[in-house]
This record gives structure tokens, sequence and C-alpha cells, in this order.
């Protein structure tokens, strides 16, 4: 697979002003591709809810995205707290976020559902004290 | 119709306007940015109250037609800098999410 192109981003966990920047540069990336507006829209958006996990819970983390033929992954890595109840946190509204992070217009409990529904499969693997990994699949 | 249109028929004004031929297919109202990453269509009109950095994010990466800010809401000039350098069409007015909500629906619906 060596026509693979791979993209290497680190979120910053203190900064929620740069909030989105890796999601943003994918975005730029994929047009750059010539891929389809709606497939490069669901991959942007799945990222950035990524992303801002990673900000809100994880003191930040790594994303890193491989683009092949047929699907776009994403994987979203940090050390964070954990996900302790997976089926939990992925149901809409179900939310740990602060008070300051609501009043910034995140922590609606949407990101794991968000990032769910617009990718085709989502794999979590999470262990409590020692952080999360998520991997997304977005078909082309 | 286009957002350059749907400023002068619903009295609004532009903040920010770098593709007003924009065309709005549709509106979406809300605050908390991922039920509008997650609800939001692409082509939307999308109004708010939010005024932080992070819906010029969500608004270029739900791909809307414009944001509308509510109420009488302002950007800070750098915000409309950014806005501006990545083609996100603001516009506001003084009127409640509701009424601008319902001058969009008379025109779409």
């Amino acid at each position: 697979m060596e026509n693979n192109l791979n993209f290497h981003f680190a979120v910053d966990g203190n900064d929620f002003t740069s909030a989105g920047l890796a999601s943003v540069q994918l975005k730029k990336a994929l047009r750059q591709l010539g891929l389809d507006p709606e497939t490069i829209r669901r991959a942007s958006i799945a990222m950035y809810e990524g992303e801002i996990n990673m900000v809100i819970h994880a003191g930040g983390g790594e994303a890193d995205v491989e683009v092949s033929e047929d699907c776009i992954k994403i994987t979203l890595a940090d050390h964070g707290p954990g996900i302790k109840d997976i089926a939990q946190a992925m149901q809409e509204g179900f939310s740990t976020a602060t008070d300051h992070v609501r009043s910034l217009g995140f922590g609606a409990g949407m990101g794991l559902p968000n990032m769910k529904n617009y990718s085709d499969k989502m794999e979590i693997e999470s262990t409590p004290g020692e952080g999360t990994t998520i991997t997304l699949y977005i078909n082309i | 119709m286009t957002v350059n249109e749907f400023k002068t028929t619903a009295g609004l004004s532009a903040l920010c306007l770098p593709e007003p031929d924009r065309e709005i297919r549709g509106g979406y109202v809300g605050d908390l940015l991922s039920w509008v990453m997650g609800r939001a269509k692409a082509d939307d009109a999308w109004i708010t109250i939010m005024s932080n950095q992070n819906i010029l994010a969500v608004a270029s990466l739900a791909d809307v037609a414009c944001i509308i800010l509510a109420e009488g809401v302002k950007l800070e000039e750098d915000l409309l800098a950014t806005a501006r350098d990545k083609g996100i069409n603001v516009l506001c007015g003084e009127g409640d999410a509701f009424s601008i909500a319902a001058a969009l629906a008379r025109e779409l619906l």
C-alpha cells in the first residue's frame, strides 16, 4: 500500500482557541485530493469531534490519518483518563464535561455519537487511567 | 436564494461576506456546537448566539452557507479576519433566532 497518504497531527490539549486546526488542515488536504465533498465533510467533522474530545478530556493527543484508495482511516490516541463505561459514553446527551466547557458550546454529549454517525466503522479501545484510542473508517 | 439576497430580504447586516453568492438550501438553529455538527446540513444558514472562535471551525467543517448571529451579537475583529480568510459568510441581525428562522422559512419553505 505504498500509495497511501499519511498525515500526522499533534493536538494541543491546552488551547481551546486553536481546537479544530488539525481538522481544518485535514479538510484542506482531502480537498486537494479531489474527494467527494460529502466524504470530506464526514471525515473532517468526525475528526473535529475527536480532536475536541482530546482537548476537553485528555489534555491533548495525537491524530493520524491514512488515506487509501477506498478508505480514510483516522486514529485518535490520547493518554487521558480513559472512558469508564463506553456504552454510556456513546449515548447521545451523556457528558462529563465541565461547566466551563459547556459555556463554550461543547459538552452536549454528541461527540462520540457524531463520530459514529459520520463514519462507516468506529473502534474504541480505552483503559481507565491509561488513555483512549479511537479508530474511525470512512469509506470513499 | 443566495446569502446576499437573504441578507437584504431579512434586513440583516454583513459582518463578513467573502462568498455572497453562496446558495442557502436550508436552515439550522443551535448553540451547542456538537449538536450543530451532528444535525446541520451542508448549505444551511446556521443561526446562533454563540460568538467564540470555535463557531468558525464548526461552520467551516459542517460546510454551512453562512453563520447568522441573532440578537445583535457581534464577532471580534480578529475572528472576522479568520472568517474572511476561511471564506465563511457571517451575517448578524437584531432579531432573535425565532424571527430570523421565520424569515428564512418564508423564503425557503
